[in-house]
């Protein structure tokens, strides 16, 4: 049986403001194994950011408010923050959305890394930092990035820098969020393989890649979530998820691509209809039925997790009609 | 790093220039002529009057055309002549300053850096830590947003009239000669104390909010929650905040320290203290134009020096100054 490294059992979190609760994590059911790379796509502000912050990092108004999350069997969202920081950078880690402003300008790269280690009780020694060394020559950097300022650096060489940085101690598990999005197209291709390269040295276990890049999460991600505001609409292998989808909102993302499944450069999620819903108190239902085409009664009611192939669920009460032709629209 | 030496050093210069040319005009054009007035003591023969007249415009350098007093002017001050006092005549200004000055430097230079030292420390506590923030800055609110004059009288009168630890007024008891010895020593701290920590007090508030405000944003900022992300501790986080928050302190107290030289002067006359800042107010008061002039330029050349080698820090202690310097050559 395949080794589970994160487990995520109807997690909620949401932010509390004076005005209300913002969902913006409701309910998210994911397993990752050891060796997949699991891409995480939705529209902007649909969660996804929220998500890994929620893992990792979550800020003092970001509350847990149900589920579980069980990294290598043990349940962390109950953790005291001690224990888990522990495991930060050496079990789970995280390469930021704002990664190219992640490093404080006073201080030298070199810094960084040694500061970070030995808040692990790991010794920056010369034999550590030679193997940071090697680390940068497969993110393609040379070793002189060490003595330099992130100021001194480019945007690609910082991305790069940051993935070496939070893979440092081969945590099981690392937590992608956009790490494409700032970048020219060679270098999100660069990168993107990187984490792949990662991977299959086994420098990382396994990870999660959030983009709304569905063309370049195709290349790399072994399975596909796809989050509408805050909710899982779908979660499969990526074959099954860009070929036969079975919620409308990923049927429509991925029909809003120029063309479907085809690697492809430049491509932005547009083309569907209406804007996502307001995630500040919202109340029961599918959260996509106002722009779904498959809308029916049902649909006020939230839907269930259906299984609908192999490690392939939907939330949809209509999925067996998504896909079909009469409902194909464009 | 030698450029912006370069730059900097230019506009020092020039900036010095403007202050001098200014400081050189505005007695000339304040109504009022120091000669007349010292002449109307005058009560010898009219031939005597006439000699004393040339003479004292030549001490003063009055006279001639005003481009020739202007040369004259920035040859005497480049060899450190200042003029002569009118009033003490005829002492001469520079000696006058040398007097007082050091009394300033006394004051401010333990104030100033003291003050900032700890006002970073307590700042940043300040920021991290709600207890400190919630009982000690309102207090130093206080402290800052009441005028210098407020403050200086509220601290004599606590310390000075109510309790009479401190005595005000000189820098030491009248009647007691300097002496290097241990009653003279604390003759001396005992009346230093009260002006030292007025302008400690000030400083102590102005550079605690700062840093308290700089250490908030700093521990929030992106950096900083990588950090966390990672697994650092709040320790570590702290310094990193610390080495960033203090570069805009470092700045901060370039820009300040002209009001808190001008706060001093306030002080001074409050506390009856020797320094350039009674001098000054004496000298207004006085019409005594050469002694204000001279204690004001070597204010300004103070503030001015002090500025340049706080700006020179800066460049050591900031890496983008000395990158993007260093980038350009
Ligand atoms: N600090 C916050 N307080 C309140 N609401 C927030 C906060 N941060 C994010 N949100 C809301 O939570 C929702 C999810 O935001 P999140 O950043 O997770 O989106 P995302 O999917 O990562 O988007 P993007 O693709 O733009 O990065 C959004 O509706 C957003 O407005
Ligand atoms: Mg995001």
């Amino acid at each position: 049986m395949a080794e589970k490294v994160l487990e995520l059992k109807n997690l909620q979190a949401y932010y509390r403001h004076l005005k209300g609760d913002v969902k913006a994590v409701d309910g998210i059911d994911l397993t990752v194994n050891r060796g997949e790379i699991m891409g995480v796509a939705g529209e902007s502000g649909c969660g996804k950011s929220t998500l890994a912050y929620t893992l990792i990092n979550a800020p003092a108004h970001l509350k847990h408010m149900g589920g579980e999350a069980y990294l290598n069997g043990k349940e962390i969202m109950s953790m005291s923050s001690g224990e888990f920081r522990k495991l930060r950078l050496q079990n789970i880690s995280l390469i930021p959305q704002y990664a190219l402003d992640a490093f404080s300008p006073t201080k030298k790269i070199k810094t960084h890394i040694r500061d970070l280690v030995r808040q692990h009780g790991v010794s920056p020694n010369d034999e550590f930092m030679e193997k940071v060394k090697d680390r940068l020559k497969i993110v393609n950097l040379d070793p002189s990035v060490l003595s330099r300022y992130a100021m001194e650096l480019s945007g690609g060489m910082k991305q790069r820098v940051i993935m070496t940085i939070s893979s440092v101690l081969d945590p099981d598990f690392l937590i992608a969020d956009e790490i494409t999005s700032a970048l020219d197209v060679t270098s999100q291709r660069f990168v993107a393989n990187m984490l792949v390269n990662l991977r299959d040295k086994e420098i990382i276990g396994s990870a999660i890649f959030i983009t709304h890049d569905l063309a370049i999460m195709y290349q790399i991600a072994s399975r596909i979530m796809v989050m509408y505001a805050g909710h899982l609409a779908e979660v499969g292998p990526a074959e099954e998820i860009m070929h036969n989808p079975k919620h409308p909102y990923t049927e429509a993302l991925i029909s809003s691509l120029p063309r479907v499944g085809i690697q492809h450069t430049d491509t932005r999620l547009h083309g569907i209809e209406g804007t996502p819903p307001d995630l500040t108190e919202i109340g029961p239902g599918c959260r996509f039925r106002f722009r779904c085409s498959y809308r029916t009664d049902k649909c006020d009611e939230t839907p269930r997790r259906e299984q609908v192939g192999e490690r392939h669920y939907t939330a949809c009460w209509n999925y067996e009609q998504v896909g079909s032709d009469s409902n194909d629209e464009q | 790093m030698g450029k912006y030496f370069g730059k900097k050093l230019i506009i020092y210069i020039i900036t010095f220039f403007i202050a001098v040319t200014i400081n050189w005009l505005a007695p000339r054009f304040i109504p009022g002529d120091p000669v007349t007035s010292l002449l109307a003591q005058y009560q010898g023969p009219a031939a005597g009057r006439q000699m004393l007249e040339t003479r004292l415009r030549t001490l003063f350098g009055l006279e001639g055309s005003l481009i020739q007093q202007y040369i004259n002017f920035w040859a005497n001050l480049l060899r450190g002549d200042l003029g002569r006092s009118i009033l003490q005549f005829p002492r001469e200004v520079s000696e006058i300053v040398k007097n007082n000055i050091i009394y300033d430097i006394a004051v401010l230079l333990p104030a100033i850096s003291l003050s900032w030292i700890v006002g970073n420390k307590i700042g940043a506590m300040a920021g991290e830590n709600e207890k400190i923030d919630r009982y000690i800055m309102p207090l130093f609110y206080g402290f800052v947003s009441s005028p210098y004059f407020w403050f200086a009288i509220i601290v004599v009168f606590v310390f000075a009239h109510s309790l009479g630890w401190f005595p005000t007024a000189r820098a030491y008891g009248a009647g007691v000669r300097p002496a290097f010895t241990l009653n003279f020593i604390i003759v001396f701290l005992r009346h230093w104390f009260l002006p030292f920590f007025t302008m400690f007090l000030v400083g102590l508030g102005q550079w605690s909010i700062g840093m308290r405000n700089m250490v908030i944003y700093e521990i929030e900022s992106n950096y900083a929650n990588y950090l966390r992300s990672l697994g650092a501790r709040q320790k570590l986080i702290r310094n990193y905040a610390f080495r960033n928050g203090v570069l805009p302190q470092v700045t901060g107290l370039a820009i300040q320290l002209g009001q808190i030289v001008s706060g001093a002067i306030t002080v001074q006359v409050v506390f009856d203290y020797p320094g350039l800042g009674r001098l000054m107010y004496q000298a207004v008061q006085q019409q005594d134009f050469f002694v204000l002039q001279g204690a004001f330029l070597s204010l300004i050349l103070m503030v001015l020096a002090a500025n340049f080698l706080i700006d020179i820090i800066y460049m050591f202690i900031d890496p983008r100054i000395r990158l993007s310097y260093s980038e350009e050559e």
